[in-house]
């Protein structure tokens, strides 16, 4: 069977700047895929290309086995394709509720009285019940980030992108966030995430990628991963380049 | 089952307040003079104008500086069916927005090639090819334009003051209908999508909005609207011409000036902007040229106090809504949650 979600040789620079070097990535139904990499390695640059915001140089996009490459954005969400943004993008005129109604009647095309149940039940299981007629402008970064999540997770996608949602938040808040995730995971929907809170992605991933340079430099079982001299070079070299 | 309500306590006064401003309006025959009702039927159609000119550039963020296009398609319609058809000015007013709308279908294929500045370029280099396209109609008078013929005046109604009253409730009736219309898309589903667009269109995208096809759909709207005021406007004045029926200054710059002033992205800023407009206009009038410089100063003042308009600024410290237009979530005693 076809990954649900693959990267066919993507390449992609900004002037000379070669941030995406033939990058190939495959997620199977049903699987959870971590990725680390330094700041500046080009994790949110792969999202935007797979999610349709930006178009790579070169490279296919697959969903499905399907080519997507030429798709806007909102097609790719329709058909199941969802993104959490590492710089949130709340619709900041909008009550927190009608971001996540706007999310779910149009990212799974169902209408807008249809969907009011789904979009309390998740503003609840983000922890952002209490804040549903709130002005989406005047969140907190912590709210803003629980918002993107459940605005994602409304448009009922069957592949997840989230992009660092788990920085800044508590050791408890941190847990709650896992508990979900995998919630999310045991419904059905298939996870990409990138994050730099290392601990919560091996809490909730079948399989970690490297990025650096363009390229992945590693990948396969989170642990083993995390434990490689390659990565482990990496990170102490910026460890010790800072 | 979760409830949702739209209206809150400023928007039930709000409502309440429209209301009794319209029947204020709609009787206004009956207390103000021939000069006063005049003026409010050009404020009706600047308030529709800046309406329309709203939902183009503050909700669907197409920043068009070229709608005169519209207004001068429609008084020229209004001219063209009258004196070569022999329609009566009323229904040529309502042909002038399905027409407009069809050829504005052409035009927004070419332009929406085009982003950001670019694009408002190009509309007004398309309203530039109407003027010209005006001017070269000899039927019509040509560059120096034509007057509405007295026949064509004369069987709308049997005394000029009946005529003058029809005029007048039109441009009530149409600046009303702009406005129902402008609420009603706003409540709706595409409403949803709309707004969200004018708040952050990558967000909207990704959450499953088409917004290509959102622009379009409300470019075409707004040629339809702007048209037949444009028609209204060229029935008022029973003169056109091609330069007062494409003026950029009279059909787009005191729009975008009405539409900053009261609050962009809001449909009350309109309303706010043009009642604004219209005490600068009528207070600074006699000073001439100055006047303009005057409005200038003005906007720059609104827009460095209160980026987002008049309107903006009493949301943004009151809360208010005039509309109901919000989403709020009811939450049951039970914690089960309703929606109103
Ligand atoms: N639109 C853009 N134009 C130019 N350079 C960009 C753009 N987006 C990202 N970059 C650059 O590409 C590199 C990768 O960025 P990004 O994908 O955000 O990295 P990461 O998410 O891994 O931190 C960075 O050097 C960034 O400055
Ligand atoms: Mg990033």
């Amino acid at each position: 069977m076809a990954p649900l979600l693959a990267l066919d040789n993507i390449s992609k620079r900004f002037g000379a700047v070669v941030v995406a070097d033939g990058i190939s990535l495959a997620l199977n139904a049903g699987e959870a895929l971590g990725i680390i990499g330094p700041n500046g390695a080009g994790k949110t640059t792969l999202f935007a290309i797979a999610a349709g915001a930006l178009a790579p140089d070169a490279g296919r996009v697959l969903f499905a086995g399907e080519d997507i490459t030429g798709l806007s954005p909102d097609r790719r969400c329709r058909k199941g394709l969802a993104r959490a943004f590492q710089i949130p993008q709340p619709f900041v005129g909008m009550t927190v509720f009608e971001n996540v109604v706007v999310a779910a009647a149009f990212g799974a095309g169902e209408p807008e009285a249809a969907v009011y149940d789904r979009a309390a039940d998740l503003l609840d299981r983000c922890g952002l019940a209490d804040k549903a007629n709130r002005s989406a402008g005047g969140l907190t970064l912590l709210d803003r980030k629980r918002l993107e999540l459940a605005r994602a997770l409304a448009t009922k996608p069957r592949v997840l992108l989230l992009d660092e949602v788990a920085g800044g938040l508590t050791e408890h808040e941190c847990h709650a966030l896992v508990e979900l995730i995998k919630d999310v995971r045991a419904s059905g929907v298939s996870i990409v995430w990138i994050e730099h809170i290392v601990h919560a992605l091996l809490a909730s991933i079948d399989r970690l990628l490297v990025l650096h340079g363009g390229r992945f430099i590693a990948a396969g079982e989170p642990r083993e991963v995390i434990r490689s001299s390659q990565v482990a070079e990496i990170y102490m070299g910026i460890a010790a380049d800072g | 089952m979760s409830r949702v309500e739209h209206a809150s306590r400023s928007s039930r006064v709000g409502v309440a307040l429209a209301g009794f401003g319209l029947a204020a309006l709609a009787m206004a025959p009956l207390w103000a003079d021939r000069a006063t009702l005049r003026l409010l039927a050009e404020m009706f159609t600047y308030v529709a104008l800046a309406s329309l000119w709203n939902l183009l550039a503050g909700y669907a963020g197409l920043v068009s500086v070229g709608q005169q296009a519209f207004v001068g398609l429609g008084g020229y319609l209004l001219f063209a069916l009258g004196i070569q058809f022999g329609v009566p000015p009323l229904a040529a007013v309502l042909v002038a927005g399905p027409v407009a709308a069809l050829v504005s279908i052409p035009v927004a294929l070419l332009i929406f090639r085009l982003r950001g500045a670019y694009f408002a370029i190009g509309t007004w280099v398309m309203a530039e090819v109407f003027r010209l396209m005006a001017s070269q109609i000899a039927a019509l008078g040509g560059g120096s334009g034509i007057s509405l013929p007295a026949s064509l005046v004369l069987a709308m109604a049997p005394t000029r003051q009946w005529r003058e009253l029809e005029i007048y409730w039109l441009a009530l009736a149409l600046a009303v209908a702009v406005l129902v219309a402008i609420f009603v898309l706003l409540r709706s589903r595409h409403g949803l999508a709309l707004t969200a667009v004018r708040d952050n269109e990558l967000a909207a995208q990704s959450s499953g909005i088409d917004v290509r096809r959102l622009k379009f759909a409300v470019y075409v709207l707004t040629a339809f609207g702007t048209a037949m005021i444009g028609a209204l406007i060229f029935l008022m004045k029973l003169r056109i011409s091609p330069d007062t029926a494409f003026s950029v200054n009279d059909w787009t710059a005191f729009v975008i000036f009405i539409v900053v002033i009261g609050g962009i992205g809001r449909i009350e800023g309109p309303i706010i902007g043009t009642i604004v407009f219209f005490l600068l206009r009528q207070t600074l009038a006699d000073l001439g040229s100055l006047y303009l410089m005057m409005m200038g100063t003005v906007a720059i003042a609104v827009m460095l106090a209160a980026p987002k308009g008049i309107w903006g600024l009493i949301v943004e410290r009151l809360g208010w809504q005039m509309l109901p237009l919000q989403r709020r979530l009811v939450l049951e005693p039970s914690g089960k949650a309703r929606a109103r």
